[in-house]
């Protein structure tokens, strides 16, 4: 107990010091958010010197190993430091996919010199990579993708197209699901493949949103060679690792859940109190069985966590969470539209801030589908918790 | 403090479900409403339980309890939710002993928690006077007399009314202004002249009556808490009431859940399991994630109450609020994912529909507990 005294201490301190003041103001446009990669674009020093110092003592990835660059630090000490990033107001110093999705499966899939190789870029922000797994014919039957990679002796060659890579035209290399037998079983023919974005043969084309973004793109792949070293696990054997990624995708999703938007203190101001209450009591209602359920969720958030510390596992959580963080989130933007009023119709100009609440709201909806639909959260939670037969 | 259970806890629970399915299962709450008697519970039942320690569960040592904490007790209710075990368990331990411990001055406490903590001591609130909760607009009178109070008036849905021994009586003592709502809490003995039990019979086949207080004095020294400024104190009972009964609610509501979600890996129709329905599997999977939700809130509430936090109002309406919710939706379902067989009276899911209604109409129901939570919240 005393240690972690110590720790949450010292963290404080080095906090205070190393956080530049305009990283803990609130996030207000995509470029605040800070990605990394082999060409970065920095909005702004601070952004740029706060990356650094949180990489070099591996804090942006707090529970990896020290070997490959991570903070070592242990589940309470990783907490501590969480608590003392929100307490300051700081923003992430990164944001990745490398960190969120990769990271785990090279942690517990890849050899050592996969994860000599690639994990320590992944904790500096120097490589940014994007995720491989959706086909135009194959979404929430992902199982039945047809992107192929031939064996062709020291390498192999890949041919095929993946759709709605998200900030697939930013990405230097891709963790790519692919299908190896075309002759065994769906879920097991399929591996999975790390490989440079810059390949011969790569080539991305944008996809606009409704929001008027274009964060992601449809990817093709045209004989590109990928050296067999790239193989993560064993071939064929891509489907469990797939699947284990995706629970971390989910429960990364999920969190969103948590964002800590005062809805009632926004509606305050937009809509104003008459004999202290809000003025308008449908929307009174509506706010208060939102807040309770967004607390309810991160008391779920935090038992789950305790549970599994104490050694009760709920079980299949990531499904629950993906599937309720993501309905609190779609909620969270409706009301926000509903606070607003006809403010959160303005698209452009700065009077509206260009349309940033309208093009969330939009984006929001994505939630639902992204890292597997809510439909298929509810079909795993069926089958999967709940033992309900398939017949 | 971690929202998991320690072992102790853990082994509560268990000692807890093994008891109440042994001694006091589902069958034994439908033999109580088939041959209804004066009491309307089991006595034996309850001293075996008060013998277990559960009647001086929150009670300080000192006063011959056992002081687990309100974690201890509410997973003791939420095992009585799965069993709908009837006994004076909600009406005395929950909120009488609640009201005593919080606000009973040394001599009150030292002469009632422990007639309760070994279960010879029947004390509910008699609180609600209208068909909705609503104590800060208690009418029923408490007026000055010589060394004590008068009291006239008539209290409605009071718990246990017909088998109490003593009453804790919330009462107007002066009209509501700016510093205080003028209310008091008094204890009154049931056997005291002017006070007559109307038994009424509820849809959950439990205990509950009306009180009718005409000219009935009680001492100074019956005073609950302070004159006049009966309203927090009471808050803070309230508040634990509707925690409590939130884990009630919660165990109802695992039960119902599991005892659906079996009908469905049985009942076959078009020769195959109903439970193979994804228009089925969707809806208990939504209520699977309902129910982790509420089992969060219920347990991040007990654990705020034995944490001593300021702020469990705004707790305790979130997870009352949510339960309701619920458990109306759960209970609902049932019924319906069962066909004709939720319908009869055989099958014993009504009994948990039932008793649902009730505890969710107790201390205040959902819209209640919804505009309670925005007020406390300042909108
Ligand atoms: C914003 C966003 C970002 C994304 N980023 C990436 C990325 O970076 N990389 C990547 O690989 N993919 C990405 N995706 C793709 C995403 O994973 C797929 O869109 C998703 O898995 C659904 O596939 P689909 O779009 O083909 O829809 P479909 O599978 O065609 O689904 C259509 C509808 O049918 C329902 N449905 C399908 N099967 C069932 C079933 N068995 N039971 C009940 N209902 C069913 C679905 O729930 C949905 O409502 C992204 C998607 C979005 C929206």
């Amino acid at each position: 107990m005393l240690e972690l005294d110590e720790f949450r201490r010292e963290t404080r301190h080095w906090l205070e010091q190393n956080c530049p003041a305009e990283m803990r103001l609130p996030i207000r446009e995509e470029d605040d958010d800070c990605w990394g990669g082999m060409y970065p674009t920095f909005k702004n020093e601070a952004q740029e010197l706060w990356l650094d110092r949180m990489s070099e003592r591996g804090w942006t990835t707090p529970a990896w190993p020290r070997s490959i660059g991570g903070g070592g630090l242990s589940k309470e000490q990783s907490e501590i430091l969480h608590q003392e990033l929100v307490r300051i107001k700081a923003r992430p110093a990164l944001l990745s996919f490398g960190i969120w999705m990769l990271g785990p499966v090279l942690l517990k899939y890849g050899s050592e010199a996969q994860k000599a190789r690639f994990l320590p870029d992944i904790v500096r922000g120097k490589v940014r990579w994007c995720q491989g797994y959706s086909e135009p014919g194959s979404g929430s039957d992902l199982a039945s993708l047809q992107t192929r990679a031939e064996d062709r002796g020291d390498h192999y060659l890949v041919n095929g197209s993946k759709i709605w890579t998200s900030y697939g035209d930013k990405a230097d290399w891709v963790f790519c699901l692919v299908r190896t037998d075309n002759a065994a079983p769906k879920h097991e023919g399929i591996s999975f493949l790390l490989f440079d974005m810059k390949s011969p043969g790569v080539t991305t084309k944008p996809i606009t949103l409704i929001s008027g973004k274009s964060p992601f793109s449809q990817l093709f792949f045209d004989d590109v060679r990928v050296p067999k070293e790239n193989l993560v696990g064993e071939i064929n054997r891509g489907w469990e690792i797939a699947k284990y990624l995706l629970t971390h995708e989910r429960e990364m999703i999920g969190d969103m859940g948590t964002q800590s938007v005062s809805l009632s203190e926004l509606a305050k101001e937009h809509i104003g109190l008459r004999n202290d209450m809000l003025v308008d009591p449908i929307l009174r209602t509506d706010i208060s069985r939102f807040t309770i359920d967004e607390m309810a969720f991160s008391d779920t958030l935090k038992r789950a966590a305790d549970e599994a510390k104490a050694g009760q596992e709920m079980g299949a959580v990531s499904s629950m969470f993906k599937y309720f963080g993501t309905e609190l989130n779609m909620s969270r933007f409706e009301l926000m539209l509903s606070v607003t009023g006809n403010y959160s119709l303005g698209w452009e100009g700065e009077e509206f801030d260009e349309g940033n609440l309208p093009r969330a709201w939009l984006r929001s909806k994505g939630n639902a589908i992204e890292g597997g639909t809510s439909e298929i959260q509810l079909n795993i939670i069926a089958k999967r918790v709940l033992g309900l037969p398939s017949e | 403090m971690s929202l998991s259970l320690n072992e102790e806890q853990m082994m509560l629970q268990d000692s807890a479900r093994g008891f109440l399915q042994t001694k006091a299962p589902v069958s034994a709450f439908r033999e109580l409403r088939d041959h209804p008697d004066k009491d309307g519970f089991n006595r034996q039942l309850w001293a075996d339980m008060a013998a277990q320690g559960w009647a001086g569960i929150t009670i300080p040592e000192q006063f011959g309890g056992v002081d687990f904490g309100y974690t201890g007790l509410g997973l003791i209710l939420e095992e009585m939710g799965r069993t709908l075990t009837v006994s004076p368990m909600v009406s005395t331990v929950l909120m009488g002993a609640t009201a005593l411990n919080l606000g009973g001055s040394p001599a009150q406490k030292t002469a009632l928690l422990p007639k309760i903590a070994t279960g010879e001591l029947i004390i509910p609130l008699a609180l609600e006077e209208t068909r909705h909760h609503n104590p800060e607009q208690t009418s029923l009178r408490a007026t000055p007399v010589d060394k004590g109070y008068c009291l006239n008036g008539r209290k409605v849905f009071v718990l246990d009314a017909h088998v109490a021994d003593t009453f804790i009586v919330l009462a107007r003592t002066s009209e509501k202004n700016a510093n205080c709502t003028g209310l008091s809490l008094f204890l009154v003995d049931s056997d005291t002249q002017g006070v007559t039990v109307e038994r009424a019979h509820m849809l959950d086949s439990r205990n509950a009556g009306a009180v009718v207080f005409n000219d009935v004095t009680v001492s100074s020294e019956s005073v609950v808490g302070e004159i006049d400024e009966g309203q927090e104190l009471l808050q803070s009972v309230l508040d634990v009431a509707q925690i409590g009964l939130s884990a009630e609610l919660l165990g109802i509501s695992q039960q119902v859940f599991e005892m659906t979600l079996s009908y469905l890996k049985e009942r076959k129709q078009f020769g195959v399991h109903i439970g193979s329905f994804q228009a089925l599997q969707h809806r208990m999977a939504q209520m699977f994630c309902q129910i982790e939700l509420c089992k969060s809130i219920v347990r991040r509430a007990l654990n705020d109450l034995d944490a001593g936090h300021d702020n469990v109002s705004i707790v305790a309406s979130a997870a009352k609020a949510k339960l309701c919710e619920t458990v109306r939706r759960l209970t609902n379902e049932a019924i319906q994912l069962h066909g004709g067989i939720g319908m009869t009276d055989e099958f014993d899911l009504g009994f948990y529909i039932k008793r649902a209604r009730v505890a969710q109409q107790t201390c205040g129901d959902y819209n209640y507990h919804l505009d309670r939570f925005a007020r406390l919240n300042g909108y």
